[in-house]
């Protein structure tokens, strides 16, 4: 993936000279907040405030970030699920941003979306056989088979028996709906899957079968996927990049092994410190960054770096300016005034934040 | 700790041969079929297993929170010298909340939606201090929000749970818990529902209050990491069965049960190098009605075979297999531990 940190060369990651399947520039979306009979707008939640990112053919972007940072707003923006405030979303260089239900539809084919939760993402009155169906249906597309044939074909693609054809989703357990949930947006061959937490509400080992499922089915499909999730080990797993948002905002983007290995803003250096390992003996060794407090509200974020009331870092700067998300020498894209792990000409990437 | 040659009510807390059985329409349910295990003060124990391997129902059998209608409880359940399975249900309401406390998972659903949250402290304090002033309780319930870390705890006595954030409902769960000094805490999931960095802090208070008080915590969790933060002494469950119980630091380093290999290998973890590839634990986890015979992980274990049939025929039971570290499998130790240090270790 990454050509093993050659730190002699500031390699601009070698994707992207490809056209990406993805580009979101400038992304907002504000929820407004009315008051009164009039409902007058008097505020907003500024859930995703201008973000920018690119998600290549072939490729797994990851997003993580605490609850409440727009990361699944995100998501439904890119999905056209919900209609962005503000910014462009191009899918395969064609801009999506504000096409209507009808002219979006052609492109559902396109885009799928695994969802978080199994148990509410299934119709409970449905078999399988109708739920995984559907979009052949919706969308009028001929099978070769069949319908039941095409569905039985994906069960099957998804580690489900053929069988389960007439079964409801009650008669499954999680583990067993998340891959249902999977085989429907598999259905029409999308090129792109947006997954929203697709095993944070599955049991450890199941959550393994489903990760491997989905790293599968990208070999086999070379499907792109843009994976939300809250729970970094995951998203280290099945990622090639990874981004890192807080309070509507993206603050690193990097590929995985450098974001990782060198994490560059404070915010993503303290998330990581705070994943508990399972080794007891490290227990003492390690040096975990505590941020107090939680994230502010993003009705009234913070001035500048929205950051900066959580960081140990924090200088008059940061309230005054904003850090624009600029590009390290690394190829690291980072949003601050004073990253961390910051490439010095020795080249050790081994700093570790007081 | 985990000596249970000793007699039961020797230790603070000892569970013996714990089963805790429901009716249902469909069957009886065998929520939790012979756990036993000991705990002292100032020490923590953890209790690792995934949904509906009966980690929950115990904790809650030890609260003595099960209808006794509709649950059938046998066994053994000692705290500090008095047994509470066979006891009258006053005297363990008098117990709870006061030597034994308990931390939900998800604290909007625990805590009242329409009092305040120190009317709900002060209430828990004034149950088992019948004699405190109105003033005095809502003094402690300050001093408890203070102590948890919450800003400006005289302001915030006042406010509506729904006006906490997520990571201070726990913390006023916490002090709601710790009002009465208990000397057992028993928190069944206390991070699952809050984002890592909001965990880390609770994971840390628990650490430090436990220090401060000297109580006894048994900690409730699917996640392996949350336990080698806090715990001891470490218990696994499956299928309402204890397969492994230890050291936290011998569990970790040379786990002796293939569940217990499994978990670990299903986990994506930060400390390693990338793996190329997760190993999960095949199938899924045991109905709690029919449960398999005899072991009742044999039908998703890859070493079944090697056991010449008695795995699913013949009931395993916790054997101890290091000094204090007990595994309850059919296969023989030596070729458990060949099979860990050949197979599993390599790739963890």
């Amino acid at each position: 993936m990454t050509d093993s940190q050659s730190a002699t060369i500031p390699a601009p990651a070698p994707a992207s000279d490809r056209e990406p399947l993805l580009r979101v520039t400038g992304l907002t979306k504000h929820f407004p907040i009315t008051k009164g009979l009039l409902r007058r707008q008097t505020g907003a939640v500024r859930a995703v405030d201008g973000i920018d990112f690119t998600v290549n053919a072939g490729e797994t972007l990851g997003v993580v970030g605490e609850s409440g940072c727009g990361k699944s707003t995100m998501g439904r923006l890119v999905t056209r699920l919900a209609e962005p405030t503000g910014g462009t979303i191009e899918f395969e260089g064609k801009d999506i941003t504000h096409l209507g239900v009808g002219a979006m539809r052609p492109l559902r084919r396109d885009i799928q979306m695994i969802f978080q939760d199994p148990y509410s993402s299934l119709n409970p009155r449905h078999t399988v056989g109708t739920i995984v169906g559907a979009p052949f249906r919706l969308q009028k597309v001929q099978t070769e088979h069949g319908v039941k044939r095409a569905v039985q074909d994906l069960l099957e693609l998804c580690g489900l028996s053929p069988e389960h054809y007439n079964r409801y989703p009650h008669e499954f357990s999680g583990g067993q709906r998340q891959r249902i949930g999977i085989a429907r947006a598999l259905a029409l061959k999308p090129k792109m899957i947006v997954a929203d937490e697709p095993v944070s509400a599955l049991d450890v080992s199941i959550q393994a079968q489903v990760v491997n499922l989905l790293d599968d089915l990208q070999q086999e499909l070379g499907l792109t996927y843009l994976i939300i999730a809250h729970d970094l080990s995951v998203v280290r797993h099945v990622s090639d990049r990874v981004a890192v948002m807080y309070l509507g905002k993206i603050v690193e983007i990097a590929d995985r092994d450098s974001l990782y290995r060198a994490p560059m803003h404070p915010y993503t250096n303290a998330l990581m410190s705070a994943v508990p390992v399972p080794d007891p003996r490290r227990k003492e060794r390690r040096e975990r960054i505590l941020l107090t407090g939680d994230v502010p509200s993003p009705i009234n974020p913070p001035s500048g770096c929205r950051f900066r009331t959580r960081c140990w870092k924090a200088q008059d700067i940061c309230a005054s300016q904003e850090p624009p998300l600029v590009t390290a020498a690394t190829g690291h894209q980072v949003a601050c005034h004073f990253p961390e792990n910051q490439p010095t000409p020795e080249a050790t990437p081994e700093a570790t934040p007081e | 700790m985990t000596d249970l040659a000793k007699p039961a009510g020797e230790h603070f807390l000892s569970v013996r041969d714990l089963r805790i059985h429901f009716d249902t329409d469909d069957g009886l349910v065998r929520s939790v079929d012979g756990v036993s295990f000991d705990l002292e003060r100032g020490k923590t124990l953890g209790i690792v297993g995934e949904s509906g391997s009966g980690k929950s129902v115990t904790s809650l059998g030890i609260m003595g929170l099960h209808r006794s209608k509709r649950a059938r409880i046998a066994g053994e359940i000692w705290l500090d010298g008095e047994e509470l399975v066979g006891a009258d249900p006053d005297r363990v309401r008098q117990l709870r909340g006061r030597t034994m406390a308990m931390i939900f998972q998800d604290p909007l659903t625990a805590m009242h939606p329409y009092y305040t949250v120190g009317q709900q402290i002060v209430e828990a304090y004034r149950v088992h201090h019948p004699q405190a002033k109105k003033r005095e309780a809502r003094t402690r319930a300050i001093e408890m929000l203070d102590r948890v870390g919450i800003p400006q705890p005289d302001r915030r006595v006042d406010d509506y749970p729904h006006q906490f954030s997520g990571g201070m409902r726990q913390r006023a769960m916490i002090a709601m818990a710790l009002v009465n000094d208990p000397s057992l805490l028993i928190a069944d999931e206390p991070t699952t529902a809050l984002d890592v960095t909001v965990q880390a802090q609770i994971l840390d208070l628990i650490r430090d209050l436990q220090q401060e008080f000297g109580s006894a915590v048994i900690i409730i969790t699917h996640d392996l990491g949350v336990v080698a933060e806090l715990a001891d002494d470490i218990l696994v469950m499956y299928g309402g069965k204890p397969v492994e119980r230890g050291p936290a630091a011998t569990l970790f380093e040379a786990p002796e049960h293939p569940y217990t290999w499994g978990l670990l290998g299903s986990m994506p973890r930060l400390d390693r190098e990338l793996q190329e590839r997760l190993v999960p634990v095949k199938g899924t986890p045991p109905s709690l009605i029919n449960v398999p015979s005899g072991c009742a992980f044999h039908p998703r274990c890859p070493y079944a075979q090697l056991t010449g049939g008695r795995s699913s025929s013949e009931l395993p039971v916790l054997t101890e297999a290091a000094p204090r570290h007990h595994a309850a499998c059919h296969l023989p130790s030596a070729e458990r531990h060949r099979i860990f240090t050949e197979e599993i270790a390599p790739r963890l």
